[in-house]
């Protein structure tokens, strides 16, 4: 595909001094796959409109235009901000976030008082202007280590603070955390965990050698010193605190499975993960024993129909949605997945699961698992380890989120609670997540981006060395 | 640190593979296991956005149908005359389930039906929506209608069945009193409770379709039964004077008596000897049970069985409950089961089915109250084909014996609704029930078919407590006219 050269100053290609093709942007791929994303969500309305038998009406336009308007201004921002950032990264990103706005259109009249996808819309626009601003903000992600302990307080705040407020002012549905500002709710943990994640990665880079000093060898395997686990229990002590005081087990699992895979990353030990392992089970034995609401969704999960209609009911539920779906589903706007309770957020993969069956269920987390690989191959092209432990960081807790929360629905795992990263309805994730994908393109940019090369020094003729030149026989 | 980067990268695919396989197990392995689990509405919600199939009397008026309506469930259940059918169509409510033909033709009306298999494969292959299948029933509207307003004229409990004697269809079915089943069928769950509470409220059982779910003593109409009885075994035959005209008589070895209505001898004795047809003439009770004493347990049993009494699993396709002569454990108790007291209990179809049996010369047709099953373009699928139960009941000499008591019968019984140059053939019943039978008003009941010489159709009425004439009443003159009416309408239609 040839580069629309000169659209952009800063999205031409570098003209590497060497003389070698200069390297390309790919900007053009990124274009054309999300015209590939377009057209599939076009399509995507169709079906919903023929399926739930509505008529045409203006507002699909709307929706369609308002995609396509917003898929172009990030396209046009990564052009600006981030011109060799990977061409995949934002294509993946739109095609679920698209999906998340068909699914909660579709879902809209079928629930009572739902508005959810025009609300989408909206944070979209918020969710889009954070990417862009961070791409701006941010231009190279080095100077983020350098302001790692800040974000760490900060996030380590945002995290424990639904927590500390009163009820009236942190408590949705059972959960203790968000931050209710008259109409508006935010859930801070969302964006927490990515200020704890380049905090961590900052940290990890400037004690790395702490890590790495051996201590006994038990068992074949070589443990740390015992003074160097420091920061994991703190960590753990985190993630149990943050349980203890928000009855959340999402957050906490987050939260404490991207710092393990960090400290993995940072040390290349596979003790740690033994020893974050066994800590784990420590914590979620202690906690099963202790809270009540974490017994509730185990028993839910060994056997959710022995209280269908009570406790187990919404896992049965969504049991239901994703059985009835079946290998190809029922059709976009053909199912009843407004059956299972808050299937807008915590359960719309159930939703994707029932209409769009086993088989766009598996699209679905394979766009996840590209995503997140684009994401782990920018940490392995970047250079500096900061980028690595960053982007590999929020590549795993990508991943990691979404293991989670399919496996929940889908009762793999206990349910946790936690959403789906471009797919649930909610401001905050779909901003957090976002502002993920900003970082990642930051890095990959930087892993892409030719090294600007350093004029060489004219040397004055009077200093050149002289040159042996062998006589032509 | 590339090395632990792509192991992380092994580790999201594991998780990938992980989340792939458990998503095989509930969505393909098991996905069977969760869309029909009882507990998943998916299949309820499914069915309401098919267009249900229509219920159709035998000259294609509608009884129920399917309307589209704007809100979510797209099509709302009516029924046109509801009360006047809802013992037949039963109803459809999202609360309450199914009753009656809705019921026991669901998988036909809801388009599920194997028999509807070609159909659907086709609307699969064309994109067709798929629509539930029709049913046409044997009923004819205006002979329903008839019995239904001389029931609910005078607001009699009770009910009516008539049969098309040579085929067994059911041409009218009515139960009374009746509801409206349009409310249960009503996308507004308040609607739906608010009815079913009232109804099942109701002293008088009004959920209960009386002329099948209802066994009740059928006093003399159960005398056709003991004659047959008699003159298959040759125990007596229908002229010779052989049974006793006494006014009352004292049953076997006990002290109990039995006597003839108003405690009158039987007329035209000779020697104080009176005949079976005289007996049934007259209705005279002490003759029969001393008759139904000669037949004995096992041939009035079997002749029982025959005109299907006892049958515990009769569907018409509407399930019927057995009917039943009691134990009969002693001489005393045969004595009072032979004029249809003691335990012999019959559903109003059983008893139409005895007269539609004698009108068909002694050969009993299987009852049935659906003709066709329909495709959704009211096309046949399958057809009804008339089927005779079993043996005959009786021969055909002993059925014209029979019948000609019965015009005997018809000509002592008073009622309205008679019609001149139309023959009858008839026998009443005014049957006690409950702790105290003589404080306690009785059934009435009337079972005749018509033109006697040529039989098209056969009806059982039963009126309970009495009707309108409470102690007074007599099978003739409270059910009898309801039985013409029945008739008369049937035959002056040119059915």
């Amino acid at each position: 595909m040839s580069e629309p050269a000169g659209v952009l100053g800063a999205a031409t290609a570098h003209v590497n001094v060497s003389g070698q093709p200069p390297t390309p942007t790919r900007r053009g791929t990124e274009l054309t796959m999300l015209g590939f994303v377009m057209g599939l969500l076009v399509f995507a309305f169709v079906i919903i409109l023929e399926n739930e038998n509505r008529t045409f009406s203006p507002d699909v336009l709307l929706y369609l235009g308002g995609l396509l308007g917003l898929f172009v201004v990030s396209h046009l921002a990564i052009r600006t901000f981030a011109p060799y950032a990977d061409p995949l990264i934002l294509p993946c990103a739109a095609m679920l976030n698209g999906l998340s706005v068909a699914m909660l259109y579709r879902l809209d009249p079928a629930i009572a008082h739902s508005n959810a996808a025009p609300k989408q819309m909206l944070w979209m626009v918020l969710s889009i202007a954070a990417m862009a601003g961070t791409l701006w903000l941010v231009k190279d992600h080095r100077t983020l280590a350098r302001y790692g302990y800040t974000f760490g307080l900060v996030g380590l705040f945002l995290l424990v603070l639904p927590g500390l407020l009163p009820c009236s002012l942190s408590c949705v549905g059972g959960a203790k955390l968000w931050i209710l500002i008259g109409p508006v709710s935010v859930q801070p943990g969302e964006f927490a965990k990515i200020l704890i994640i380049v905090f961590v990665a900052a940290f990890l880079v400037a004690k790395r050698d702490l890590f790495t000093i051996a201590g006994r060898k038990v068992l074949g395997v070589e443990l740390p010193r015992l003074r160097d686990t420091g920061p994991l229990l703190v960590a753990w002590a985190v993630a149990i605190g943050v349980l203890m005081i928000e009855k959340e087990l999402g957050a906490s699992l987050m939260f404490f499975g991207a710092v393990l895979a960090m400290i993995y990353l940072a040390t290349e030990r596979a003790s740690w993960v033994w020893i974050g392992i066994v800590l784990f089970m420590g914590g979620a034995t202690v906690a099963y024993k202790l809270f009540t609401h974490v017994q509730t969704r185990v028993t839910n999960w060994i056997d959710p129909f022995a209280d269908a209609q009570g406790d187990g009911y919404q896992m049965v539920q969504s049991l239901f949605s994703l059985g009835s779906g079946g290998v190809v589903g029922s059709g976009f706007g053909a199912g009843h997945p407004d059956i299972v309770p808050v299937v807008s957020s915590d359960f719309i993969v159930s939703a994707f699961g029932e209409e769009l069956g086993f088989v766009g269920l598996t699209a679905i987390v394979l766009v996840y698992l590209v995503l997140a690989m684009r994401g782990l191959r920018s940490a392995l092209a970047v250079r500096d380890t900061f980028g690595k432990l960053l982007a590999g960081g929020l590549s795993f807790l990508l991943m990691w989120q979404v293991f989670v929360v399919v496996g929940g629905v889908s009762k793999l795992i206990p349910q946790t609670g936690l959403t789906a990263p471009f797919l649930s309805a909610g401001g905050s994730s779909l901003a957090a997540s976002y502002i993920m994908i900003a970082l990642l393109l930051r890095v990959s940019d930087a892993a892409r981006r030719p090294q600007v090369a350093r004029p060489k020094p004219h040397t004055p003729i009077a200093q050149a060395s002289t040159v042996l030149v062998e006589r032509p026989t | 640190m590339n090395k632990p980067l792509r192991r992380i990268g092994l580790a999201m695919m594991v998780m990938i593979v992980l989340l792939l396989a458990n998503l095989t197990y509930v969505q393909v392995i098991n996905a069977d296991t969760y869309a029909k689990d009882p507990a998943n509405t998916r299949t309820l919600l499914e069915e309401y956005s098919r267009q249900r199939g229509q219920i159709v009397s035998a000259t294609g008026t509608i009884l129920a149908n399917s309307v589209e309506t704007k809100d979510a469930q797209r099509y709302l259940r009516k029924y046109p005359d509801g009360a006047m059918y809802a013992p037949i169509t039963g109803y459809y409510s999202s609360m309450y389930g199914t009753t009656g033909i809705e019921h026991a033709e669901d998988d036909v009306l809801n388009g599920s039906s194997a028999k509807l298999f070609v159909r659907r494969l086709s609307d699969l292959i064309t994109g067709r929506t798929p629509q539930g299948g029709n049913v046409r029933l044997t009923i004819d509207p205006k002979t329903q209608q008839a019995a239904f307003q001389a029931m609910t004229a005078q607001h009699y409990t009770g009910a009516v069945v008539a049969i098309k004697p040579a085929t067994g269809e059911i041409l009218a079915m009515v139960s009374t009193p009746s509801f409206d089943p349009n409310p249960l069928a009503s996308h507004d769950d308040n609607d739906q409770q608010t009815l079913m509470n009232q109804l099942k409220g109701d002293p008088k059982q009004v959920l209960v379709n009386r002329a099948v779910q209802e066994k009740l003593p059928p006093g003399s109409t159960f005398k056709l039964v003991v004659a047959a009885a008699a003159l298959s075994s040759g125990t007596a035959d229908a002229n010779t004077p052989s049974l006793p005209a006494d006014a009352t008589i004292t049953l076997p070895d006990t002290a109990t008596t039995l006597s003839n209505f108003a405690n009158q001898p039987c007329p035209e004795s000779t020697n104080n000897q009176v005949s079976v047809a005289t007996a049934i003439k007259y209705s005279c009770n002490t003759a029969f049970a001393t008759l139904a004493g000669k037949v004995g347990k096992d041939n009035l049993t079997a002749q029982a069985a025959k005109f299907g009494i006892g049958q515990n699993d009769l569907t018409i396709p509407l399930p019927v409950v057995a009917s039943t002569v009691g134990s009969l454990s002693d001489q005393a108790s045969l004595y009072q089961s032979g004029i249809g007291q003691r335990d012999v209990a019959l559903t109003p179809l059983q008893d139409a089915m005895v007269a539609a049996t004698i009108a068909n010369g002694g050969i009993r047709m299987q009852p049935q109250l659906v003709r066709d099953i329909l495709a959704p373009d009211m096309s046949a699928i399958s057809s009804f084909a008339p089927e005779e139960a079993g043996d005959p009941a009786v021969t055909k000499d002993i059925a014209d014996q029979l019948r000609d008591m019965m015009i005997q019968s018809e000509a002592h019984t008073g009622g309205d609704g008679k019609v001149p140059g139309r023959t009858i053939a008839s026998k009443t019943g005014t049957a006690e029930h409950g702790n105290s039978p003589k404080t306690t008003p009785p059934h009435a009941w009337y079972v005749a078919f018509a033109p006697a010489e040529n039989p098209q159709i056969a009806v059982c009425v039963v009126v309970e407590n009495g009707g309108n004439r409470g102690l007074a009443a007599t099978g003739g003159s409270v059910a009898a006219g309801v039985g013409r009416a029945t008739i008369n309408a049937y035959l002056s239609a040119g059915g």
